[in-house]
């Protein structure tokens, strides 16, 4: 099961320095993306999900470093690559597809090119195979006249389609795992569905590791295989869709599944989580979900020390005092 | 787009018939009797009046616009009222030395400038970025024919290795080399300096962009995400900032040239306006404005060859 794990993330903590202050935005992450699996990593904006593939592609903003930890791709730890070797690992190992297509691909450069840069440097095929190839994976994301699009510009698509042509260009380098940066954010609903759809399919025979950023919860059920909650740069919580879904322990992940709409239901009662995400300057003892956790008041745990991960259930961890306690949240 | 260009060139015509106003009308008010300078020193003050009668300068001002304009419209610029030459076989003689200093200078400004914003831009905040700023600081503040008379000094009268002042030779051979480098150089320093300024702001922004995020996630060495990736993008600004430079080296150029002794339209103006030649000045600032209107031309279709989102009707 191990040779099963195309990405391995141990304990990885990053930080930004601001006005010459450190600033830890990640802490002590650590998750694995399986071959053939899709891991979701759910949050709220800036809890550190965007950061954390930054980390994964080594392309922090220069404020930002990894102060620790382990990424482990292809069996290399990508922390300890210097920035030439990095170069080799980027598209070839792990594909990347961001959240605005409208402003992902070069306006002034062709699709063709674009997508023959790609394939020729790491398929190492001459420029005619390379055509061919970048027709083939058009297909495949299914766009009809592949030919034809080779010629077009960005603007000449919709974002739709160039977030088609994202992920087409990615995936020809036959990467080993695809990093999705909310990459359905930007686009409307039934586009999304269709790119969903697109990405589950290609799951199947692409034989990658998905690993999904996003902070909706809808797209989260279509896709996830297995979900990592992150909460102001903390794994709270992982399990596989079912555990998460049905069973959510950490206080947090419980108030996000309670924050989603049901169109089922006549009623439309939506609780939100009470108060507000804490800034990445605030200082929270403990844990840092304490100050806006219902359960945490009658617990002085919750405000002195930061929990743990605990493995409640086979794959299900959680990192919550109470979650153990027979005061539990969910009981 | 023929029929872009078609209109642009109307539009060209009209742009020069007010200019040709504008030029006609300050001349007619500018202090100073045309028909004594044409009738030499030692006229008399009926040799005057039958001069003033024969360039027809005793009748009223709308009659004489007229009659100019309709000579313009049929390509006669007039003639010289010191050497009764045509005004136009005068500045065509004179118009190769001209362009040939200020396409040099572009060229230098270009070669010298925009490489030199890029290398401050990749090496941002660093010691490399912040002397080629203050570099680009002194290069937009020297004034041009200072920086002619610093070069000359230096590079003429101390090492002796590029001539003083002329130049009969086009850029491209070795004796034109030699003989435009240090014009072009006193003449292209403040473009220089703005390209580096803009280049290095406008490959700042690029650099930041989503899509060269993607090249870099793609896999692609730094060296072709910014030549291939950023660079292309970056030119847009600077393209613009090309064709108003060019307008400020038509007009530097008229410095330079006297400070290089040059025999182009820049010193011929000089020339012109010393001697109170007004037919002459009339013709020079309407050619020089001629030139800046199309070169704001080809910069807007230089625009579609860079970027394909461009397109004119």
């Amino acid at each position: 099961m191990e040779n099963d794990k195309v990405l391995d993330v141990k304990n990885l903590t990053a930080a930004f320095s601001i006005r010459k202050k450190e600033y830890e935005v990640l802490h002590d992450i650590s998750f694995s993306v399986r071959r053939n699996e899709t891991l979701c990593v759910v949050g709220e904006s800036g809890c550190g999900k965007s950061v954390t593939t930054l980390c994964i592609m080594q392309l922090l903003p220069k404020n930002g470093h990894i102060t620790g930890g382990e990424i482990i791709l292809d069996g290399t730890d990508l922390t300890k690559l210097s920035k030439k070797d990095i170069v080799k690992f980027r598209g070839k190992k792990m594909g990347m597809i961001f959240q605005e297509p409208m402003t992902a691909l070069n306006p002034l450069l062709t699709i063709g090119f674009q997508m023959k840069e790609m394939i020729k440097l790491h398929r190492g095929v001459d420029n005619k195979e390379a055509e061919r190839i970048a027709v083939e994976y058009l297909k495949k994301v299914g766009i009809a006249n592949p030919e034809s699009r080779l010629k077009q510009y960005t603007f000449e698509l919709s974002g739709g389609l160039r977030q088609r042509v994202m992920i087409a260009m990615m995936l020809s380098a036959r990467p080993d795992l695809l990093i999705a940066d909310e990459p359905t954010t930007a686009l409307d609903v039934t586009i999304q569905r269709q790119v969903l759809n697109l990405l589950n399919d290609l799951k199947k025979d692409m034989n990658a590791g998905i690993l999904f950023i996003t902070h909706d919860l809808g797209v989260v059920s279509e896709i996830a295989d297995r979900i990592v909650v992150l909460y102001a740069g903390r794994k709270v919580e992982e399990g596989t869709t079912e555990q998460i879904f049905n069973d959510p322990r950490h206080p947090y992940t419980i108030g996000l599944m309670k924050a989603v709409p049901d169109v089922d239901s006549d009623e439309y009662n939506i609780e939100p989580i009470p108060g507000t995400f804490p800034n990445i300057t605030e200082e929270i003892p403990g844990c840092r979900f304490s100050p806006r956790c219902p359960y945490a008041g009658s617990c002085k745990l919750c405000t002195t020390e930061a929990p743990e991960g605990v493995e409640v259930e086979e794959g299900h961890f959680v990192a919550c005092h109470l979650a153990l306690r027979k005061e539990s949240p969910n009981e | 787009m023929g029929k872009y260009i078609l209109k642009r060139i109307c539009i060209m015509i009209l742009m020069l018939i007010g200019m040709s106003f504008i030029v006609f009308a300050s001349m007619y008010l500018a202090p100073g009797d045309p028909a004594e300078i044409a009738a030499g020193p030692s006229a008399t003050a009926e040799e005057i009046e039958i001069m003033r009668a024969y360039l027809g300068l005793d009748k009223p001002f709308w009659t004489q616009y007229i009659s100019y304009l309709t000579n313009l419209l049929h390509g006669n610029l007039g003639t010289s009222l010191i050497t009764r030459q045509p005004i136009w076989s005068e500045l065509s003689i004179r118009i190769p030395n001209t362009l040939n200093l200020a396409v040099a200078a572009m060229i230098f400004a270009c070669v010298l400038g925009i490489p030199l914003g890029i290398i401050a831009a990749i090496n941002k905040d660093t010691a490399v970025d912040n002397a080629l700023t203050t570099l680009s600081l002194f290069g937009i503040s020297v004034p041009n024919f200072w920086l002619g008379s610093i070069l000359i000094l230096f590079f003429c009268v101390k090492l002796g290795v590029f001539p003083t002042g002329g130049m009969d030779h086009y850029f491209w051979t070795a004796i034109g080399f030699s003989q435009v480098f240090l014009p072009a150089m006193s003449l292209g320093m403040q473009s220089a300096a703005s390209f580096t300024r803009i280049g290095r702001s406008s490959m700042l922004d690029v650099l930041q962009s989503d899509y060269v995020r993607t090249a870099r996630a793609k896999g692609l060495r730094e060296k072709a995400v910014v030549l291939i990736h950023a660079l292309k993008n970056a030119l847009i600004p600077i393209v613009t900032q090309m064709g108003t430079s060019f307008g400020g080296l038509l007009s530097g150029a008229i410095v330079t040239e006297q400070v290089f002794a040059i025999n182009g339209i820049g010193s011929y103006l000089i020339n012109a306006i010393n001697q109170r030649n007004y037919t002459a000045v009339q013709g020079t600032v309407l050619l020089i404005a001629a030139m800046f209107i199309s070169i704001n031309l080809i910069v807007d279709l230089l625009y579609c060859v860079i970027d394909p989102r461009i397109k004119y009707e």
